[in-house]
């Protein structure tokens, strides 16, 4: 957004960027609501430090809020912002590379200290300099302003100081036409126990958004208006994907008319759905914070064996501990539904960063013959029909199911169609209440293993009269349910549970092309939260006249039923995803298809360019940096995904 | 356990058709006769009778029982008892685990569920030894036990599942021993009390580790190395010939002679079950200077986690019934209406 443009531009990326005590993360947050209320599409990419309290003004406690939003469609928090906020030197060092050529930086001088560009390692001042003459910069004392405009509250320096990220906010709104209204409730809402911190950081808000109106007469800071978007008439609010898996679960427990019961233990980045249901016990949610993640997931079972819907949530490291007793609800045939958010891996690994490596671990992770379903969702708003489709499996099917999700997905936020829990199918649980068969001599018999027209077993509550029986993980006779190690009943019980999952494919839509052709030179194959980088870059490269189709698959296991013709109807398939090949080795295995890997694992999501550049080389053309640069801002988002199919 | 409507059984009901398989002369059938004994007479409702186990020959329990019963994983069964208790406090829960299952791997969750105080009758089988892996020594075998994979005989120091137990919180410590014939008015202790009741039965592994307990729990002639503890009662032991008083000057208990039944005069403590400090000493004594201590040793409620969580939740789903319609547009909201927006 350099200063000479005039047009609006029909999507603009801002990230802030500050320390991790700067607040930067509310100020994003806010941005967002009062982006979505101006009825923009937007996707957001909060990146934060591990550490709580990470050492100020050092690299490190860098964090950081990207937010994308525009008047089409937006999928991906965008590549390059167009304007960065950065609070101090560290934030301006760490996230330089990433603007775009031309693009704002807005820099409080006020935090370019000698002692901060030492811990950034700075050795002169780059505002100074002209090492920053590829963008435009505003530089300005914030602090200093700041403290001018909270003074009359008699605060604290320190707590004077708090107010930046509220004048910075102020400063955007203005830039991008925002109405301050809704931050002033909300404020006064998050302060209602101490009014005059609600009204310093009004008054912050609101000299920011006066130095704005007063500092354009001159220099690079113009008011820029983006259009709303047009989108499906309807109520919207925004929502995180750690919000939308937990009222997708209530929602699904709801359909099946079950309790539910979510026995967690605290972990990055899962902690926020435990946080999010705890709240929810007037919907009949009871949260149960074990002592650890086996724990957590064998009370779930346990609540489960006692007739409510069992729910577990962690990440990689939880997910390997709750293996064995996954195994067990596998073997009882439980219904149980276990979240996994992802993060980077092996090990602790990257406790904020999002990938999507825990994906044969999901499918593949259990000891013995092992067969559990597995639904992978796209974005926040997905999650909320996965986290339904999850509990919908688990009741129907009687087994456990594990809906995947990233750190990505779980903490950004986009617009959400608020939808209407009656458009829903419901899927009531069912009890046996009586004996189900008659033995030799006629009489009635219980055959808690006897299985249904989907390869289910019965749901028995116990405290139901006349049908005690015991179940466990030692190998059961098919029907009654004993112990029993023969070879022939081992054989046909692993069967049985291998054709009951591979049964979920019936239930399930089949797969859709969501873009492009149903055949071709190239298919794009992807899962996950990828859907949106992916998307983005097919829509490009369809735009440039390339042969390019993007399947994006929810059911990662069992795969819909026609996945492998679909793909065989393509010269050629790539699978973009954050690990080093895994769902490529499935489809390949699947399929025996020539599936070829684009892996990346940063921690960082896909930029679109990198997947376009990727497509461009699977179809011998050139990239298009190697054929006039970069595509303009406006090109990145397309209208609808119909509208963009050539 | 449970208020539950009285239901007429016999020891035959509490029988299943499945064959038992411990080895022949195992302690653990006698515990099974014990429990299945003490059921009718606690009026047990088997439709509303769950026994839950982890892994191991003690834990092979609930295949026996005519309930309901699920033998989970090694370790674990405290996580899924607590499970069961919060989607339906109504059942009666028993627990049944070994020395291996719950105090090593499962050491974890025995301490969790302890100090949540979920109300489930725990029966720790204790027979020193890992019974169904084939006799490795177990947390708490004595030192110098010699198992297969211990050739020159234990190092490690024996945990005590009782002191455990009530380090970890628990209202309710009591011990029995497999072919005791107090047992059952053991377990009726442990079924009447609300909240988690922990018990630890020693138990002869015949193959493994042979007899270890005979000091005191020999089938004849040891009775005089119990101590049978009975609230409000002396403790006395050996035939009434001995008690237990305070010594004061080392804060701890001592073994005094008890002649003609004088015990007041001997200065026999009398047995208090909710003094955890007596509680603390009685499970630490060492035996051989002492005889074991048997019986009630700490019974003191307090309300179990369960029981508080049912009470929230229905105070909840009175209060007000959840709208899912709400819930989904909380917060700050807009509405797009044709192609516009419209801002609030
Ligand atoms: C995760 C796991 N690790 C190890 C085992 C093997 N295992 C089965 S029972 C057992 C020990 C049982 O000892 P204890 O709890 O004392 O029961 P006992 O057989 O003596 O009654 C072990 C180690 C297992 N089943 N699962
Ligand atoms: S190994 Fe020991 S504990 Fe196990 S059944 Fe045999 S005697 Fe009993
Ligand atoms: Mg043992």
């Amino acid at each position: 957004m350099a200063s000479d443009k005039t047009t609006a531009p029909e999507a603009v990326v801002v990230r802030f960027a500050g320390d991790s005590g700067d607040g930067m993360q509310l100020t994003g947050g806010q941005f967002t609501l009062s982006t979505a209320l101006a009825g923009n599409d937007l996707a957001t990419f909060p990146d934060f430090p591990a550490e709580i309290r990470a050492p100020q003004g050092t690299l490190f406690g860098v964090s950081a809020f990207q937010i994308n939003f525009g008047s089409t469609a937006i999928e991906t928090a965008g590549d390059a912002p167009d304007v960065l906020v950065a609070m101090n030197p560290a934030a301006l060092k760490v996230n330089l590379a990433a603007l775009k050529p031309g693009g704002l930086i807005i820099a409080d001088t006020g935090e370019f200290t000698k002692r901060n560009l030492d811990k950034a390692k700075y050795d002169a001042n780059p505002l100074e300099g002209d090492g920053l003459a590829k963008w435009d910069v505003l530089a300005f004392d914030i602090s200093e302003l700041t403290l001018e405009a909270v003074k009359p509250f008699g605060l604290g320096k320190k707590e004077a100081l708090r107010c930046k990220n509220m004048w910075t906010l102020g400063l955007a709104l203005w830039m991008f036409d925002r109405p301050r209204e809704p931050i002033h409730d909300w404020l006064k809402q998050k302060f209602a126990k101490a009014p005059e911190l609600a009204d310093a950081n009004i008054a912050a808000l609101d000299a920011g958004h006066a130095y704005g109106e007063t500092a354009e007469i001159s220099g690079p800071l113009k008011q820029v208006h983006v259009d709303p978007v047009a989108s499906e008439p309807g109520l919207y609010r925004t929502i995180t994907g750690a919000e939308s898996i937990s009222l997708g679960l209530v929602a699904g427990a709801q359909l099946a008319e079950l309790p539910m019961f979510f026995g967690g233990y605290p972990i990055t980045p899962a902690s926020a759905i435990l946080h999010h249901l705890a709240r929810l016990k007037e919907f009949d949610v009871q949260t149960f914070q074990a002592e650890d993640e086996i724990a957590a997931i064998c009370s779930a079972i346990g609540a489960s064996y006692a007739g409510q819907l069992g729910v577990t949530s962690s990440s990689g490291p939880g997910i390997a501990l709750k293996g064995e007793a996954m195994g067990l609800a596998i073997m009882t045939e439980l219904p149980l539904v276990i979240v996994n958010s992802q993060r980077g891996g092996p090990s602790t690994g990257l406790p904020t960063k999002t990938e999507q490596s825990d994906l044969y671990q999901a499918i593949y992770g259990r000891n013995g013959d092992a067969p559990m379903p597995v639904i992978a969702a796209r974005s926040p708003a997905d999650a909320f029909e996965c986290a339904i489709e999850a509990c919908r499996i688990a009741v129907e099917y009687m087994t456990p199911v594990m809906l995947l999700t990233d750190g990505y997905i779980a903490n950004a936020a986009e617009p959400w169609k608020v939808p209407n829990p009656a458009d829903y199918r419901p899927f009531p649980a069912k009890f046996l209440t009586e004996k189900n068969a008659k033995n030799a001599e006629g009489e009635d018999e219980l055959l808690p293993f006897a299985r249904d027209e989907k390869g289910a077993r019965p749901w028995i509550k116990p405290g139901t009269p006349g049908l005690m029986h015991r179940i466990g993980g030692i190998e059961k006779a098919q029907g009654t349910g004993h112990i029993d190690y023969s070879p022939d009943n081992h054989q046909a019980m692993t069967d049985a549970r291998k054709s009951k999952v591979d049964g979920v494919a019936n239930s399930i839509p089949d797969q859709d092309v969501c873009l492009g052709n149903e055949s071709g030179k190239l298919v794009l194959v992807g899962w996950g939260s990828t859907y949106g980088p992916i998307h983005q870059a097919v829509r490009r490269a369809r735009k440039r006249g390339l042969d390019v189709s993007h399947v994006h698959v929810r059911n990662v296991w069992p795969l819909p039923k026609n996945l492998g013709d679909l793909l065989k109807g393509f010269d050629k398939v790539l699978v973009p995803e954050m690990n080093a090949g895994q769902f490529k080795t499935v489809l390949r295995d699947q399929y025996l298809v020539d599936a070829q890997p684009l892996t990346k694992t940063s921690g960082q999501p896909f930029a679109i360019a990198e997947i376009e550049d990727a497509i461009c080389d699977a179809l011998g053309e050139p990239r298009p940096s190697q054929i006039g640069g970069e595509v303009d801002v406006n090109e990145t988002q397309l209208p609808s995904p119909e509208a963009a199919n050539p | 356990m449970n208020d539950m409507t009285p239901v007429q059984t016999t020891l035959k009901d509490w029988e299943t058709d499945q064959e038992v398989r411990w080895c022949p002369g195992c302690g653990d059938y006698a515990i099974l006769k014990a429990v299945q004994r003490t059921l009718p007479q606690l009026n047990a409702d088997p439709a509303k009778t769950v026994f839950v186990s982890g892994i191991g020959c003690s834990s092979r329990f609930p295949y026996y029982v005519e309930s309901y019963g699920f033998h989970t994983i090694h370790g674990r069964a405290p996580a899924f008892v607590t499970g069961i208790k919060l989607a339906n406090p109504e059942l009666d829960v028993w627990m049944v685990t070994g020395d291996g299952d719950g105090m090593s791997i499962g050491g974890n969750h025995t301490m969790h569920i302890l100090r949540r105080n979920i109300d489930v009758q725990i029966l720790l089988f204790n027979n020193e030894i890992y019974g169904l892996t084939k006799g490795q020594y177990s947390p708490t075998s004595r030192q110098g036990t010699k198992s297969p994979s211990a050739p020159g005989g234990s190092i490690d120091r024996p945990a005590q599942p009782c002191a455990f137990a009530l380090g970890s919180g628990a209202r309710f410590v009591a011990r029995g021993f497999d072919v005791s014939k107090n047992l059952p008015d053991v377990l009726k202790a442990a079924h009447a009390h609300r909240g988690a009741a922990f018990v630890e039965i020693f138990q002869n592994c015949i193959v493994y580790n042979k007899d270890v307990f005979n000091d005191f729990a020999a089938p004849k002639g040891a009775e005089d190395q119990q101590l049978w503890l009975e609230d409000g009662q002396p403790m006395l032991f050996a035939k009434g010939t001995k008690g237990l008083a305070r010594d004061v000057e080392n804060m701890t208990l001592k073994v005094v002679d008890v002649v003609d039944g004088d015990w007041e005069g001997a200065g026999v403590m009398v047995h208090d079950v909710k003094n955890r400090t007596l509680a603390h000493m009685l499970v630490e004594l060492p035996f051989g200077p002492f005889p074991m201590a048997l019986g009630v040793i700490y019974d003191d409620p307090r309300p179990a986690y369960d029981a508080v969580v049912a009470e929230e939740m229905s105070k909840a789903r009175t209060a007000k019934a959840g709208n899912l319609g709400a819930l989904l547009s909380k917060g700050q909201t807009w509405t797009v209406d044709g192609t516009a927006q419209d801002p609030i």
